[in-house]
């Protein structure tokens, strides 16, 4: 009935007309009475998508003529996008409810957001990657000023605005340059372009390096990070966690999609900057993030540096690596999801705070919420036996199978600085002392998500719950097509 | 039985679990039910690890109660142990129901403190029975987070630079192995330890930033190596994360610390470096040498001048692991049969010379030297198992630290006779700190006042002495089982060790030319 160019799109065409749906429902009934309800309708339908794509979905398939590509590698990504989305929008209402600005706009531009974001991670040719990437920022910089009476928002909201416009101008650049030298935007096309000659054009070169330092920008890796402490720190905290998630999981599979679709056969071109970014972005994250007291703008480093590590795996340029980027990032979001759990319940009198100190002691009037975030923070860390550590393990084996051994000694050495100031949490959870101690105020979903993600994190060591196959899978789908 | 280690290693976690799972409340009938249970735990453990040692077949120098499961990645769940490890199995299944009841006046948070010993007991177990590189690995860091936590909220007033500084210092060594066993992962194609013994590493001479590195990949991965079993042994000049752990931890603490933790280290040169890197460990032996001879006389001359008594035993564990790694770098079968007799050793003698510490530190809260004297009126038991220990850590001849000394020493002595010459001294400088500290704290007069009331040890302390000193004079007098148990397993080390040396001597003396 429905031709084969539609049925790929099919998941991304339901998202979007449920948010249209939404929309005017919304707007002609109780406006932001109804936020709860469409919260949790959206919410059920990221996880419906998100069962769909992973249990139906084969092959590869390639729609409007290579502009949209659905292959193994896009549906690991979706799924990971879909759930943590899902996720996210069930632990942010209370937070915003209690803030006033529970809005119905709120969880509409999520799932907009979400539809650029599966789009990235599909996208075959530079317009589509664009068009995906713009809906998934625009919508982003609405919801970072959603509180529009705080200052400390609508700054976050200008500030992720015009430094995420001056990424995309960069990454606009490059890909006129790549159109320019390669006569043609669509990735297949590029890559044979790029690899035709012993030595890529010069002028393709260039683009590609704009392109990297325009995506750079959208996982946040060093030197082009600066937006995303004060991001964090202003936006209201539910959204922050939806920044530190779903985001960073389709910038990095949009970033494996062009290095390998549009480069794959110049691995030698952009191996060494993206070995620049990961061992910058993972001391970087590690060295800054020892000095803040506010715990969103320490999450906001922290991501830093897990990105660095992320771009450890695909600087290798192998099957591997992807794989090992796919593992990483969905352990990623598994941590990160537990902690803002936590984060977005932390207040005291009523107002959310952000201070870590006001954790002290948390482990003798919480005794199970403060262990579940120890087992966070040590995988957070990286230390073995909890999942963050098998994350890790992945990424310096790519590494080290890439013949990138001093990056995986850098990783590592990064990785024992960063560990300090997860660890400072635990310190100040177990044995630190405060006049003012955080009140937590957990509603059920924010108390499930948490323990679930902690519990995750100590069983996965068994087996992964059979992530790393689906990676495997995934990364051979992107790598050795 | 085929899974008899799998158990081993895992009940202690299992307690912990319906410790954690079960038991409610703070009150003092719950935290007797913690300590209770613990001590099941932990004597139930032990008790099955009995089967261990009867079952297993000491002319075997191979691995033996293996088990295989696949895991992620390539990587095996694969258990077993040899000659080498199954004395360190039943060190720590026998000193952890002492532990236990080492704290049984703990008041602070029991059902937690339980529950991170048991959890300990089940990582300390899993690095001596793992035979998979990065199991070993996982148990091996893992370790780092109970006793994080012990000391971080258990501890003394300095208790959190303390944990700080443990925790990152044994981190930062760690993380280094973790880059060469993925290099050895690459390499080698497997993470099965058996597999990687008769795996050849690359000792090809090859130049890295300028610098020509002899013995090419295998002196990469034996320093990667070194710099975590050194932090964690400790060996000079890697310890001074050690003395400040052992002061601020708890009693209990101090003594897994000392008895257990300490002995990975040793057990890492024994598995990793000296069997798997031959060529590497020839070139370096040398170093090793020095640096243990170095931290014999300074840290025995180092712990002359502290005032603190448990900082004193901590530089003295570091001086008797000088002992060690000397030892077992010798490359001939004293001087690693002595090595590891003095690890077993050392695990009693410390173990019960930081509960003698902790008896005392019970009843007049400080650890001061200053602060006693002439306790032997007051506490004649004391007295007597204290002078016991003191002469054991001093290497009374009758004891079992006199056999790991001397054997180390006949060891180094046929490889380097300086180095044997500067680490006899030590002996002297150990009798001359052990018996210093003995005279200030339990000779002479009463004459402190605060002491005029102390009590004798109770007849729970008693009981916790009585197998150490029973372990400390059987293997003092009688030390054949122990070196029985390893004979085999350490002449095969050294058979395979000798064969890729002698291989290798024409290729090292090129390099060595090529200087």
């Amino acid at each position: 009935m429905i031709g084969p160019d539609i049925s790929a799109v099919l998941p991304e065409i339901i998202l979007s007309i449920f948010s249209m749906i939404a929309l005017i429902f919304a707007a002609y009934t109780g406006k932001d009475r109804t936020a709860p309800l469409l919260s949790w309708a959206t919410a059920a339908i990221f996880i419906a998508l998100a069962a769909w794509i992973g249990m139906t979905g084969e092959g590869t398939t390639v729609a409007f003529k290579g502009m949209f590509v659905d292959d193994g590698f896009a549906r690991f990504a979706k799924v990971t996008i879909l759930l943590s989305a899902a996720v996210i929008l069930m632990i942010s209402q209370e937070h915003l409810a209690k803030l006033g600005i529970l809005k119905f706009e709120y969880p509409i531009l999520i799932a907009l957001a979400t539809v650029g974001m599966m789009l990235m991670v599909s996208a075959g040719d530079l317009i589509a990657l664009y068009m995906g990437l713009e809906l998934q920022s625009l919508s982003l910089y609405v919801v970072a000023s959603l509180h529009r009476d705080n200052a400390r928002s609508t700054e976050a909201g200008l500030k992720y605005f015009v430094l995420g416009a001056l990424s995309s101008g960069m990454l606009l650049y490059g890909a006129s340059l790549a159109y320019g030298y390669a006569g043609t935007t669509n990735f297949a096309g590029i890559v044979e372009a790029a690899s035709a000659a012993d030595q890529m054009p010069i002028g393709l070169l260039f683009g590609l390096v704009f392109i990297i330092a325009g995506l750079a920008f959208k996982v946040s890796a060093a030197p082009f990070h600066m937006w995303t402490p004060d991001v964090y720190q202003g936006s209201p905290t539910p959204i922050t966690a939806f920044f530190a998630t779903a985001p960073k999981v389709a910038a990095m599979g949009l970033f494996a999609r062009v290095v390998h679709d549009a480069f794959g056969g110049s691995v030698g071109d952009w191996q060494q900057i993206l070995a620049f970014l990961a061992v910058f972005s993972m001391f970087l994250g590690s060295i800054a993030a020892i000095g803040q007291r506010d715990i969103k703008r320490l999450m906001a480093y922290s991501s830093i540096a897990h990105m660095g590590f992320a771009l450890m795996g695909l600087a290798s340029g192998t099957v591997g690596g992807v794989q090992a980027m796919l593992i990483y990032m969905a352990i990623y979001v598994t941590m990160n999801v537990g902690a803002f759990a936590f984060i977005v319940s932390m207040e005291r009198d009523g107002q959310p705070i952000t201070d870590i100190r006001s954790m002290s002691m948390l482990s003798k009037r919480e005794p199970l919420t403060a262990l579940a975030l120890l087992v966070i923070m040590f995988s957070l860390a990286g230390v073995p036996p909890l999942v963050g550590f098998f994350g890790k393990f992945y990424v310096l084996t790519a590494a080290v199978e890439g013949g990138l051994t001093w990056l995986a000694v850098a990783g590592v050495i990064a990785s024992v600085i960063g560990a300090f100031y997860y660890i400072r949490i635990v310190y100040y959870m177990y044995f630190g002392q405060s006049d003012e101690p955080v009140e937590t105020a957990m509603g059920p979903a924010q108390w499930s998500v948490l323990m679930a993600s902690a519990a995750i994190l100590v069983v996965g060591v068994i087996n992964l719950f059979g992530v790393e196959g689906v990676a495997l899978a995934a990364a051979e789908t992107l790598v050795l097509r | 039985m085929n899974n008899l280690l799998s158990i081993i290693t895992f009940l202690p976690l299992v307690a912990a679990l319906i410790l954690a799972l079960f038991l409610r409340g703070d009150d003092e009938a719950a935290q007797k039910n913690a300590k209770w249970v613990a001590l099941a735990a932990t004597s139930a453990t032990f008790f099955w690890s009995l089967f261990l040692i009867i079952g297993f077949e000491p002319s075997n120098p191979g691995f033996q109660f293996v088990e295989e499961r696949p895991w992620l990645l390539g990587l095996t769940y694969k258990l077993g142990v040899d000659g080498i490890s199954i004395l360190f199995v039943m060190l720590t299944t026998f000193l952890m129901p002492l532990v236990i009841l080492s704290c049984w006046h703990v008041t602070d948070r029991v059902k937690e403190y339980m529950i991170a010993f048991l959890i300990l007991e089940t990582l300390m177990l899993g690095v001596f029975v793992a035979l998979d590189l990065i199991l070993f690995y996982l148990f091996f860091e893992a370790g780092l987070i109970p006793m994080f936590l012990i000391i971080g909220i258990w501890g003394g007033k300095q208790r959190i630079y303390a944990a700080f500084k443990f925790f990152l210092y044994t981190f930062l060594g760690s993380v280094l192995m973790l880059v060469a066993m993925v290099g050895m992962y690459v390499d080698a194609g497997t993470t099965d330890i058996p597999s990687l013994l008769n795996h050849q590493f690359g000792t090809e001479t090859f130049t890295l930033a300028g610098i020509q590195i002899v013995g090419g990949m295998q002196t990469l991965l034996w320093l990667a190596f070194f710099a975590s079993f050194a932090v964690k042994m400790p060996m000079w000049p890697f310890h001074t994360w050690l003395p400040d752990a052992h002061v601020q931890a708890p009693t209990a603490g101090s003594v897994v610390l000392a008895a257990i933790l300490l002995k990975m280290g040793g057990y890492g040169f024994l598995r990793f470096s000296l069997p798997m890197f031959p060529i590497a460990s020839d070139l370096l032996a040398p170093l090793v040498f020095w640096l243990s001879a170095i931290a014999i006389v300074y840290t025995s001359l180092v712990a002359l001048a502290q005032e603190d008594m448990k900082k004193l035993i901590a530089y003295s564990s570091v001086a008797h692991m000088g002992y060690v790694t000397m030892g077992i770098f010798t490359a001939n079968q004293q001087g690693i049969d002595g090595a590891i007799f003095q690890m077993i050793s050392h695990g009693f003698i410390s173990g019960a010379l930081f509960l003698c510490v902790g008896v005392i530190y019970d009843r007049m809260h400080t650890r001061d030297i200053d602060a006693y004297g002439g306790l032997v009126n007051r506490m004649p038991a004391y007295a007597l198992v204290f002078m016991l220990f003191t002469m054991a850590n001093v290497g009374l001849p009758g004891t079992s630290g006199f056999i790991g000394e001397f054997l180390t020493l006949v060891g180094i002595f046929q490889v380097n006779t300086w180095v044997a010459a500067v680490a006899t001294s030590g002996v002297i400088l150990s009798a001359a700190y052990a018996l210093w500290l003995y005279r200030r704290v339990v000779m002479g007069d009463l004459i402190k006042e605060s002491l005029k009331s102390i009590s004798d040890m109770s007849l729970r302390e008693r009981w916790i002495f009585a197998p150490l000193i029973f372990m400390t004079i059987l293997l003092g007098v009688y030390p054949a089982p122990v070196l029985d148990t390893i004979g085999p397993s350490v002449a095969e080390l050294l058979t395979n060790y000798t064969a890729a040396v002698e291989a290798s001597e024409p290729l090292t003396q090129v390099a060595e030319g090529g200087h």
